[in-house]
């Protein structure tokens, strides 16, 4: 990597003074991308701002929500006894992210900002009508997630935690790429009383997606079964070497029938 | 052997006495290495798979901070220093030879690759280096690139020097027979397999590290070598014109290397080329991208196959057309994998009147291929299990069954094959049962029908190999066009306590030898092994040898080990029967003691040797005082490792993931010296062979650029895509050696690939599904089953 200038201030307040200092500056949370991406200089910033000193990782069950600060490893939320009684769901998707390493530094504000999109995370907000507050504003799943590496975040605007609202039911299930073990298809499913919320991770050209069709089935009928006369539209799904986009869609559906349990 | 020594000599399965370093973290890598005021080096490499270069700008990278030199391809040309040379050449048909182009160093006029070096920055850090190769400015014109080997002959010509692309189109075998046989066959089986492309991927990557002493000219190389003595000789007297004692070749603790660290690589030649030219330690490591594109891969060959059975379903005659991909240019054994340790291995198991095979070996603008664990035996063993399993099916017999009546029955050993070898000895029916005994293959259809009711697909499947290893009779070699001999060496010295070093020119990079050659010593001289010290990989301590690879280093180096051994118990014999006042005769050798025939009167070993250091009551007149004793061994054939592996898969419809449930693997090694690192080796063999089966495939695009160049895209098998392994064994003694050994490290990844094939193929017979190429991955299998349905539906 290029050489570069390293800051690690102790409030948000700091970080944004420390950003604005550095002209091209980058915030660096668990660094699972930014790190890799600057030592295949990829990347040369003018400077990196550590969030891991602005004390953004409480997890806190607060009213309908349960909120996780944005600089929670996703070691801390597979663990957390609060994340596990009240969305058992979300501890078992950040307990499935790439290896035990990648588990213990990378952050859940780090990977829903970085809007990759074969990362687990982003489903879980969009299904989980989750809030994403920053250090300016709240703003809801549905207007977050803007495109593949896009998010509705402005320049040196910080995730400070998000809110993920209680479901009656959920679940995440994944199809991981053999190779990097990233989602090639990850279906999250929440159930909200009569409401279904679908979001699918890995397979979208434009990153993660809801699939009206499949929710509005379930909502009236929560069965795996429920979904065999769905047709999955291979249009704007993801074609690679290891997934074409029908296989895509096929897995699509299989994640979702074996998440609706 | 000796009985008393079972606790740690031959046939005990002794802890590995190295792991302690690996385990805790200590082992010392050429990489740990650093020289006082070294620089590193930087190879600027193309990012084009072929065009002509037609400037090279060098000027702002020779100012840039830290950097000490850049050179490019004309000042390695100027100081006349040759590239990397071919080992192993063979005929072609029409008479011709193997076409050998020039391979230099750095690139001079055209890059051939994606990875080619172009040009080398040193610099005083790492960083510095690849900053100074950023600022390097090369004007390309660009060629059209050849990808696909199989259409190579028509693309754009790599080399002045190789027509049509085509390096050799060589033959083995009776062509005439061979069509006689298949015309008047019953039945013909045809299948076309494609043996896909691997990346090696040792763990430790690539690395040098040369140093040069103007003091008496002499050059020291650190680097990731399974043979350093090799790579002494290949670039003393191939690229630097230089006698081999002014350079020391070591290769400390070596990361694996599967075949890929044989060879001497352009990196570490220009690193030995640099450190004289700025008179500094020069060193380089590759880092995993680097590896990704510049090590030698494995595999890539087509295979046109046509079995031909007569009434009774016996085999009357095998054909076989082979195409493969050697990349860029020759590499040490790029030619002879294809052919003779290929070609020569397609009668298998099997009672085969009549083979025929055409090998054409293709350059394409892609990295080299070579040697990967098995080297063409794999690709052999992975044809012909499959046509076998097809021919099976297509006659509706058990496979199992089909193999039986066609094995080469146990009487007829030796067995002179059609393809040049002669098995000095094997019995392949009892690891056939054995292996379906371990499996449980009678009860295999009550499995599938459970796993049905799960809505799951099950499929069984077989391979029964052969292999040819512990290379190898020089002579042999060098009638079928092998550069060097194939020998191996050792010193045994026995220190004045009793204590014994051996020098190996063997090289371990993982396979256990510290271990596996001190039992062989301790078992032979009655002591324990914590007394034996085994040294390699330093061409400055231990004896000119060959090095690891092949599956030789127990037969040959071991082989050398137990000769030496045997000098040094006769010496002994000679000295104990001075001491003890007897005649030579009557001297018996037992459990590390000289004694007197009949008698009490006996000596220890540490006595003996005690009394040839000091000398005082010695036949000094007859004998040398002293006692160390050098071998060199040089096989009578090749030994003929042999086994069946039967693999069981559970296929997923609506996904394609293929588990795969249970292995057994039942291996006839001859005598086992240690049975754990045995089966570590058939354990880690098996491994590699998944890999290739449902995982690994190096993929180059239309351009040539290799999309599959990191582990995001390249597969790697976890512990979790393994099941746990049933292993067993056979034993018929290897003939050729002493020890009566064979080779074990590269049988599970030759066996492996198309027992698990056939095991997915045949879970899918039910759906119609009757070919599956490798790798089977999720994707690919499910297309396959979608496919089958659909044309069911039709």
């Amino acid at each position: 990597m290029y050489s570069t200038k390293y800051v690690k201030p102790n409030s948000t307040t700091e970080a944004l003074e420390a950003i604005k200092s550095l002209g091209d500056g980058k915030f660096l949370a668990g660094g699972m991308t930014l790190i890799p991406t600057l030592k295949q200089r990829l990347a040369s910033p003018d400077g990196l701002v550590d969030l891991s000193g602005c004390k953004l990782d409480s997890i806190a069950e607060e009213g309908e929500t349960l909120k996780i600060g944005a600089m929670a490893r996703h070691v801390s939320v597979a663990e957390s006894a609060v994340v596990k009684k009240v969305i058992p769901a979300l501890a078992k998707l950040a307990d499935g992210i790439g290896d035990r390493q990648v588990r213990n530094r990378g952050t859940i504000g780090g990977s829903v900002a970085n809007n990759d999109p074969s990362a687990c995370y982003p489903s879980a907000v969009l299904a989980l009508k989750a809030t994403i507050h920053t250090n300016n504003r709240s703003i809801a799943a549905d207007d977050f997630f803007t495109g593949m590496f896009e998010t509705a975040l402005e320049d040196d605007e910080i995730i400070e935690s998000i809110s993920f609202s209680k479901p009656t039911k959920a679940n995440y299930v994944k199809f991981p790429n053999p190779a990097s073990r990233y989602a090639m298809v990850g279906v999250f499913v929440a159930q909200f009383g009569d409401e279904v919320r679908v979001a699918v991770t890995g397979a979208g050209e434009g990153g993660v997606f809801r699939h009206q069709e499949m929710e509005s089935v379930l909502s009236s009928n929560f069965s795996a079964d429920s979904l065999s006369s769905v047709n999955i539209d291979s249009d704007g799904l993801i074609s690679d070497l290891h997934a074409s986009a029908e296989y895509r869609a096929n897995l699509i559906k299989e994640m979702t029938k074996r998440a609706v349990v | 052997m000796n009985e008393v020594t079972k606790i740690d000599g031959i046939g005990s399965s002794v802890r590995r006495t190295e792991d302690k370093k690996f385990l805790t973290g200590k082992g010392k890598y050429t990489d740990d290495i650093n020289r006082p005021g070294q620089v590193q080096a930087y190879f600027l490499r193309s990012d084009v798979a072929h065009a002509k270069i037609k400037k090279i700008d060098v000027k702002d990278a020779q100012s840039a901070p830290g950097v000490v030199g850049v050179f490019t391809g004309d000042d390695i040309a100027a100081d006349k220093v040759g590239g990397p040379i071919c080992g192993w050449v063979v005929p072609c048909r029409d008479g011709s030879a193997t076409k050998e182009p020039p391979h230099p160093l750095l690139a001079q006029g055209k890059v051939r690759f994606v990875g080619d070096a172009i040009a080398v920055v040193l610099a005083e850090t790492a960083e510095q280096a690849k900053s100074g190769a950023e600022l390097i400015e090369v004007d390309y014109e660009e060629l059209s690139p050849v990808v696909d080997f199989e259409n190579a002959g028509e693309g754009a010509q790599i080399h002045d020097e190789v027509p049509n692309n085509c390096y050799f189109d060589w033959e083995l075998g009776d062509e005439k027979a061979t069509a006689d046989a298949l015309s008047s066959a019953k039945k013909i089986v045809k299948l076309r397999v494609r043996n896909n492309r691997l990346v090696p991927n040792a763990m430790e990557p690539r690395c040098a590290l040369a140093e040069f002493d103007n003091l008496d000219d002499s050059y020291t190389l650190h680097t990731t070598s399974q043979n350093p003595h090799l790579t002494r000789l290949v670039l003393a007297a191939f690229m630097f014109a230089i006698p081999e004692s002014k350079l020391r070749v070591i290769a400390p603790d070596v990361g694996g290397g599967f075949g890929s660290k044989i060879y001497v690589y352009i990196e570490e030649a220009v690193c030995v080329w640099a450190s004289k030219k700025v008179g500094r330690p020069v060193k380089w490591t590759a880092d995993r991208t680097q590896a990704f594109l510049t090590d030698c891969h494995g595999r890539d060959h087509v295979n046109d196959v046509q079995l031909g059975l007569d009434e009774n379903n016996k085999i009357v005659g095998l054909r076989v057309d082979t195409v493969c991909n050697l990349g860029a240019y020759l590499s040490a054994f790029s030619v002879v994998v294809p052919t003779y340790l290929h070609g020569t291995l397609l009668s298998g198991q099997y009672d085969i009147p009549a083979i025929y095979t055409n090998v054409k070996g293709m350059a394409t603008n892609t990295v080299n291929v070579d040697a990967y664990r098995g080297a063409g035996r794999p690709e052999a063993t992975y044809l012909l299990e499959r046509t076998m399993e097809t021919a099976a099916r297509e006659v509706g017999m058990d496979p199992a069954e089909f193999r039986r009546i066609n094995f080469i029955p146990k009487g007829a050993f030796p067995y002179q094959t059609q393809v040049a070898l002669q098995y000095d000895i094997g019995d392949y029916e009892p690891h056939l049962d054995k292996a379906m005994e371990m499996i449980d293959y009678s009860n295999f259809e009550k499995r599938r029908a459970e796993a049905a009711k799960r809505g799951m697909y099950r499929g069984i499947g077989i391979s029964s190999y052969i292999e040819a290893c512990g290379l190898a009779p020089s002579a042999v070699v060098g009638a079928l066009g092998g550069r060097v001999g194939q020998w191996e060496s050792a010193s045994v010295r026995v220190n004045p306590t009793g204590t014994i070093s051996v020098f190996t020119g063997s090289h371990s990079h993982g396979q256990g030898h510290a271990t596996t050659f001190a039992q062989i010593v301790a078992d032979k001289l009655g002591i324990p092994m914590e007394n034996v010290e085994v040294v390699h990989g330093d061409t400055d301590k231990t004896p000119f040898g060959m090095g690891s690879y092949g599956s030789r280093s127990l037969a040959s180096g071991g082989s050398a080990i137990s000769k030496a051994v045997d000098k040094i118990i006769n010496k002994s014999k000679k000295i104990a029967a001075h001491l003890l006042e007897a005649s030579e005769d009557d001297i018996d050798f037992k459990d590390g003691k000289f004694v007197v025939g009949g008698t009490d009167k006996e000596k220890a070993f540490g006595e003996i040797a005690l009394a040839a250091y000091v000398p005082h009551n010695y036949p000094l007149e007859t004998l040398e005082p002293g006692l160390e004793e050098n071998a060199f061994y040089d096989p009578t054939n090749f030994v003929y490792p042999s086994g069946t592996h039967i693999a069981e898969v559970e296929v997923d419809p609506a996904t394609g993931v293929v588990q795969v449930v249970d292995w057994a693997a039942c291996d006839d090694f001859g005598n086992l010296v240690n049975p754990m690192i045995v089966e570590g080796q058939v354990h880690g063999g098996i491994a590699q062979g998944i890999g290739q089966a449902l995982l690994e495939d190096a993929h180059y695009d239309e351009n040539g650029q290799l999309l599959t160049a990191s582990y995001m895209d390249y597969c790697m098998p976890r512990a979790d895509d393994l099941p746990s392994f049933k292993v067993g064994y056979t034993t018929t003694p290897s003939t050729v050696n002493d020890l009566g050994v064979k080779g074990c490290g590269e049988a599970g990844a030759i066996a492996s690939p198309p027992a698990l094939i056939n095991a997915v193929i045949d879970a899918l017979s039910p759906l119609g599904v009757t070919d599956m190429s490798m790798p089977a991955t999720p994707q690919k299998v499910w297309k396959a089953i979608q496919d089958s349905q659909s044309v069911a539906a039709e």
